[in-house]
C-alpha cells in the first residue's frame, strides 16, 4: 500500500498545521516549556553569576543546550509517534489510503510540523536567553546548527522507529517512555550534568541528541566529528528501520 | 455490463481462511449487498475489491482494472467507507471534506454534498462533537467527495437508533438515484432487503447463494405459517392429511400449521367444518431471514 506520489501533501501539511495549532496544551509544552524552565532559573541571581565549576560561564548558559533536549525529546519521542500511532489506531491513515492521496503525504507533513516546532522552541530559547539573561549566542554557530540538526533527526528517527513498531497509541507512550527518561537524564535535564559521574556524563555525549556538541558549538568549540558522527549514523539506521517497519494499518 | 466481477477470491491470514471462495459480479447502477454473519469474510471481501488487501487466489476486476495493479486510477473512481475508520477530533466537519475533495482531479461540491448529507449546520463542528449518525454522513460524505462511479459502504448503520439508521437508508437510495453503483456490507436483514437489488449471502467464506431479495426468498420452500388459537379441542390428523400441511406444531396454546401453497384456505375450511372459532389467527410468510437460515442452517447474530 506504497504512495506513488506525494500527492495531497499541500493540503494535508495546511490542515494539520490547523490541528496542531488548535491543540494548544501540546503546543505550548514542545514550543514554550523550555523557554520558561530558562526563565525560572534565570530569576534565580546566583544562576546568572559566572562559575568556575562552569568554565567561568553561569549556570543558565551552561544548562541552556539541556533545555534543547527537552524540546527535541517532547516533540520527537512523544509528540510524534503519540499522533502517528493515533492516526493508526483510529484508521485515518487506512482512510487516506482508499483515497488518491498518500499516506506518505501525512508522514512528511507531521515531520515538517514537528521540526517547525522544535526550530521554533529552539530559536524561541536563543533569543530568550541571550535578551533576558545575557546568554551568549551560540559562538560556532555552523557547528552549532549542524550539530543541532543532526541529533535532532537521530531523534525523531528513534520516535518514528517506536511509531513504527508501535499499534496503539498506549503501546507508543508505553515503548517510549523509558526511552524519553533516558535521553532527558543523559541530556542532564534531571540532573544537570557536573553532578552526573563522568562515566554517565561520557555516555550522554553519544545518547541523542549529544548535549555535549550542541553545548560545545554554543560555549564556542566546534563539535566533535565523532559526536556527529554518532547522531548522524543513529538517526540513518533507525530511520532505514522505521521506514522498513512502517504499517499503514 | 458488470462493473465488479469478483472470481473465486480466496484470501487468508496466517493459518486462518478469511474468504475461501468467493464469486459474484456486480452491475452499474445496483446496490449489491454482501450479507453473512459477522466473520463470515464479507469485510475482507470488500478491501480485496478496494485494493486495500491483496487476494492470495482469485480474480478481482472493477471498471475493467485490476485494483492491484491499477490501485491509483481505482482510487479516482471508487469510494470507500471504512467499518471503524475515524478522523482526528479537532478536524472540523468543513475541512475535512474540503481536505478530502483536494485528493481529486475532478472532485464532488463538498458545499453541496454537506447541504445533501444534512451536515450544514455542522460545517465548523469538530468530528469529536458529531453524533454517531452525523459521523456516518460525513463518512458517506468523504466517501462520494470524489464524485465516484462505485461506493463501497461496509456496515454503515451498526451502531446507530433505528431513526438514524432510516435516513440513511433514505440517503443510500438517493445515492443510487444519481447512477452510482453501491456496494453495501451489511448483517442487518432489514437493511439489505429494503436498500439491495441483489445480493450475496456469504457464510463461512463462501458465496452461498447470489439474488434479488424476493428471489432468495421464493428459493427457500415458500414456507407459509398459520397461527391462532383455536377454541375447542382440535386433532392434528385434521390438517396433516391435507395436501398443502407440512407440519402441525402447538406451542402452548396455540397451534402453528406450515406448509406450501393456499395453506390459510385450506386451514381455514377444516376449521369452518369442524365449527372450531380460530382466534388470534395469524398468517406468516417466509422472510429473508427464513431464506437465511435455510441457506445457511444458522440464524444471522449481531
Amino acid at each position: 500500500m506504497k504512495g506513488n506520489d506525494m500527492r495531497g501533501f499541500g493540503q494535508l501539511l495546511r490542515v494539520e498545521t490547523r490541528l496542531y495549532l488548535r491543540d494548544v496544551g501540546t503546543m505550548l509544552a514542545t514550543v514554550g516549556l523550555p523557554t520558561l524552565v530558562l526563565v525560572v532559573l534565570g530569576l534565580v541571581p546566583a544562576l546568572r553569576r559566572p562559575d568556575p565549576t562552569f568554565d567561568g560561564q553561569t549556570f543558565v548558559s551552561y544548562f541552556a543546550p539541556s533545555l534543547l533536549v527537552v524540546t527535541v525529546a517532547v516533540a520527537g519521542l512523544n509528540v510524534l509517534p503519540t499522533m502517528l500511532a493515533t492516526y493508526r489506531e483510529r484508521g485515518v491513515l487506512r482512510r487516506l489510503a482508499t483515497t488518491p492521496a498518500s499516506p506518505a503525504a501525512l508522514l512528511a507533513a507531521q515531520l515538517v510540523i514537528t521540526l517547525a516546532a522544535i526550530v521554533a522552541s529552539a530559536v524561541l530559547l536563543v533569543v530568550v536567553g541571550r535578551l533576558a539573561f545575557g546568554v551568549p549566542l551560540p559562538r560556532h554557530p555552523l557547528g552549532f546548527a549542524a550539530a543541532f540538526v543532526l541529533g535532532t533527526a537521530a531523534l525523531l528517527a528513534l520516535g518514528l522507529l517506536v511509531a513504527a513498531v508501535a499499534r496503539t497509541a498506549k503501546a507508543a507512550q508505553a515503548l517510549m517512555a523509558p526511552l524519553f527518561l533516558l535521553i532527558m537524564f543523559f541530556g542532564g535535564v534531571y540532573l544537570p550534568r557536573f553532578l552526573l559521574p563522568d562515566l554517565l556524563v561520557r555516555i550522554g555525549d553519544y545518547t541523542p541528541p549529544g548535549v555535549q556538541a550542541l553545548l560545545d558549538s554554543w560555549t564556542g568549540t566546534p563539535p566533535q566529528p565523532l559526536h556527529l558522527a554518532i547522531m548522524t549514523g543513529i538517526a540513518v539506521l533507525a530511520g532505514a528501520g522505521a521506514a522498513k517497519l512502517f504499517r499503514w494499518e | 455490463m458488470p462493473v465488479i466481477e469478483v472470481t473465486n477470491l480466496h484470501k487468508r491470514y496466517g493459518d486462518v481462511v478469511a474468504v475461501d471462495d468467493v464469486s459474484f459480479t456486480v452491475e452499474a447502477g445496483e446496490i449489491f449487498g454482501v450479507l453473512g454473519p459477522n466473520g463470515a469474510g464479507k469485510t475482507t471481501t470488500v478491501e480485496c475489491v478496494a485494493g486495500l488487501r491483496v487476494p492470495d487466489g482469485g480474480e478481482v476486476s472493477v471498471l475493467g482494472l485490476d485494483p492491484r495493479r491499477d490501485a491509483a486510477g481505482l482510487r479516482e473512481r471508487v469510494g470507500v467507507q471504512l467499518q471503524e475508520s475515524q478522523l482526528p477530533d479537532r478536524l472540523r466537519v468543513g475541512e475535512a471534506l474540503e481536505l478530502f475533495a483536494s485528493f481529486y482531479r475532478r472532485p464532488a461540491d463538498p458545499a453541496k454534498l454537506m447541504t445533501e448529507l444534512g451536515l450544514d449546520e455542522k460545517r465548523n463542528t469538530p468530528y469529536k462533537k458529531l453524533s454517531g449518525g452525523q459521523k456516518q454522513r460525513l463518512s458517506i460524505a468523504l466517501a462520494l467527495v470524489g464524485d465516484p462511479e462505485i461506493t463501497i459502504l461496509d456496515e454503515l448503520t451498526t451502531g446507530l437508533d433505528p431513526q438514524a439508521r432510516r435516513v440513511t437508508w433514505e440517503l443510500i437510495e438517493r445515492i443510487r438515484d444519481r447512477g452510482v453503483t453501491i456496494i453495501l456490507v451489511t448483517h442487518f436483514m432489514e437493511e439489505a432487503e429494503r436498500l439491495c437489488d441483489r445480493l450475496a449471502v456469504i457464510d463461512r467464506g463462501r458465496v452461498v447463494a447470489v439474488d434479488s431479495p424476493a428471489g432468495l426468498v421464493r428459493r427457500v420452500a415458500p414456507t407459509q405459517r398459520v397461527r391462532f388459537r383455536p377454541s375447542a379441542e382440535v386433532d392434528d390428523r385434521l390438517f396433516t392429511e391435507l395436501p398443502e400441511v407440512t407440519t402441525v406444531e402447538r406451542t402452548g396454546g396455540q397451534v402453528v400449521v406450515s406448509g406450501s401453497g393456499d395453506v390459510l384456505h385450506a386451514v381455514a375450511s377444516v376449521l369452518a367444518r369442524n365449527q372450531i372459532v380460530a382466534a388470534d389467527l395469524r398468517l406468516e410468510q417466509s422472510t429473508l431471514d427464513d431464506a437465511f437460515v435455510e441457506l445457511t442452517g444458522r440464524r444471522i447474530t449481531e
